[in-house]
């Protein structure tokens, strides 16, 4: 270690600007890092992919048979690929609030809070793994459905949106998943409330059917759910339905930036 | 001159129960200071505190003459910090470890991989570094977290119970790289430790805490002579007289304040 004591002069430039200036610098350190951690994990990666895979070949297959659910004449495979994809994103970003309160437990998360990152970096960190996870699970739906006669769109700009739409929702579940481990704090809890919480968000929204059949309540809720909007997107990107393209990554957007904005608040919280 | 680390009246409590309970410490540059004490006697509050990680009251703390509260961005810059958990992250491995310090604590492009390089070698791990930090022992994890939290050259490095949970022969591997880091670059050292013979050795000068006060101040050698006992004593003669009835006879060791 040679002396480099007087080269960091003292009181260096701190404040909101410079926060602002370092901030995509961190988050492409952080999504470096998730990135170097996903490719030693490819047997989790696999095993991730069995719910979707799941999806798509049990529920797909027998409801594409059934025609019990109005898709408008589109074969229900075809319908259900986007929501399978949304799903398996979803499913992806909401545990990350139990890999905050590990880190935390482990000390990782204070000796990160120690280094001179804004903590919206660190946040934005997280959500951008969680998409770069939820990603890998895109890839797998999208082979599969491929595989399934599924025809989807090969439109490269199209596919770009699909990956815009998957990181900007997976960026939202995934801060919200910290925000309520910044709330409830215990790791137990945690994974109660992501239980609990994931599989309603799912049911209420567009993934498995038509938001015309809902009844009125679930239409309402339906309408909060960015989750809903994702699956429009999605839907409209891959097998051309009608989607308000606009509407849908406006809506994600807000919320990924909302959910970034009180995850990035809270995290001191955590830390203390 | 600036002192490293200025505490002035500090007090922090957790709901009803306070931790440090009104300390003032001063560390001065280039020393390796010791923050001593049973567990809950309010080091990691003191030392979290220190490091921005609790929201203390401007004026009360201050890093090289920056106020914590106030300068917080520009505090951290200056702090290299190891926590008191065993904390590199396992699933990266020990130069990923480093390599991500260096890049958030903004090492210039072209020095990083140099720097990462020589903190990995400084700790001894450079046959280690490309492996995953999980197969890591515990002592070669600490060496990690310290070639992590020096791969920024701060100029103060912050270490909460360092050989806590580490065998005899790493833990005086810990304190001879501490020793050597000290020995090359002048940095200044704040180490918490309830092991009082580690602190005897190693370090210059030490504060006593205890139920979240400090109760004496001095070099090891002074506080033992200011026992004024008649055969050769120990800091933890001297931790005795302070801590009264907390003094447990049977483990002759300090009873833990509060569990951790």
């Amino acid at each position: 270690m040679s002396a480099r004591l007087d080269a960091l002069p003292l009181g260096s430039v701190d404040g909101w600007g410079a926060s602002l200036r370092a901030l995509p610098g961190r988050v492409g350190t952080m999504c470096l890092v998730e990135l170097q951690k996903i490719r030693r994990d490819r047997t989790e990666l696999l095993f991730r992919a069995v719910q979707p895979v799941l999806w798509l070949l049990v529920f797909g297959v027998t409801f594409t048979k059934i025609k019990a659910i109005p898709t408008g004449g589109v074969p229900y495979l075809d319908y259900l690929t986007p929501g399978v994809i949304a799903q398996s994103a979803l499913f992806v970003s909401i545990f990350y609030g139990i890999q905050i309160i590990w880190d935390r437990d482990a000390g990782i998360l204070a000796k990160l809070m120690v280094t001179p990152t804004p903590r919206a970096a660190l946040v934005t960190g997280k959500a951008f793994a969680a998409g770069m996870r939820a990603l890998s699970q895109v890839v797998v739906v999208l082979v599969l459905s491929a595989l399934l006669g599924v025809s989807l769109t090969t439109n490269p700009l199209r596919l770009l949106g699909v990956v815009a739409a998957v990181l900007l929702g997976s960026a939202f579940f995934c801060c919200l998943s910290i925000i309520i481990a910044g709330l409830v704090l215990s790791r137990d809890r945690m994974l109660g409330i992501g239980q609990a919480i994931m599989m309603p968000l799912f049911f209420a929204s567009n993934a498995l059917y038509p938001v015309a059949i809902m009844p009125g309540w679930l239409q309402a809720i339906n309408h909060a759910n960015p989750l809903s909007y994702q699956v429009e997107a999605l839907r409209g990107l891959l097998i051309g339905s009608p989607a308000r393209l606009w509407l849908d990554y406006a809506v994600l957007l807000g919320a990924a930036v909302a959910a970034i904005a009180v995850a990035s608040a809270l995290l001191t919280r955590l830390a203390k | 001159m600036t002192s490293a680390v200025s505490v002035r009246g500090l007090r922090y409590a957790f709901g009803d129960t306070v931790a440090v309970d009104g300390i003032d410490l001063d560390v001065e540059p280039g020393e390796i200071f010791g923050l001593l004490g049973p567990n809950g006697a309010g080091k990691t509050t003191t030392i979290r505190s220190i490091t921005t990680l609790l929201p203390v009251p401007r004026d009360t703390v201050s890093v090289f003459g920056l106020d914590v509260r106030r300068r917080r961005i520009a505090v951290r810059r200056l702090i290299g910090y190891v926590p008191q958990m065993l904390s590199a992250d396992g699933a990266l491995t020990g130069r990923e470890n480093v390599s991500l310090f260096a890049r958030l604590y903004d090492v210039p492009r072209r020095e990083r991989a140099t720097r990462v390089d020589e903190a990995i070698a400084a700790m001894g791990l450079t046959e280690a570094a490309g492996r995953v930090a999980r197969t890591y022992s515990g002592g070669m994890i600490r060496r990690l977290e310290l070639a992590q939290a020096l791969v920024s050259s701060p100029r103060l490095l912050v270490l909460d119970e360092p050989t806590i949970g580490l065998d005899p022969v790493a833990r005086a591997g810990v304190w001879e790289r501490i020793a050597q880091v000290r020995r090359e670059t002048g940095m200044t050292v704040l180490v918490t430790t309830h092991y009082m013979d580690e602190a005897e050795h190693s370090c210059d000068r030490v504060a006593l805490m205890h139920r979240g006060r400090v109760r004496a101040v001095g070099s090891p050698a002074e506080l033992i002579a200011s026992l004024d006992a008649a055969g050769p004593a120990s800091l933890d003669e001297v931790f005795k007289v302070y801590a009264g009835d907390d003094w447990d006879e049977e483990t002759k060791g300090l009873r833990n304040v509060r569990q951790t």
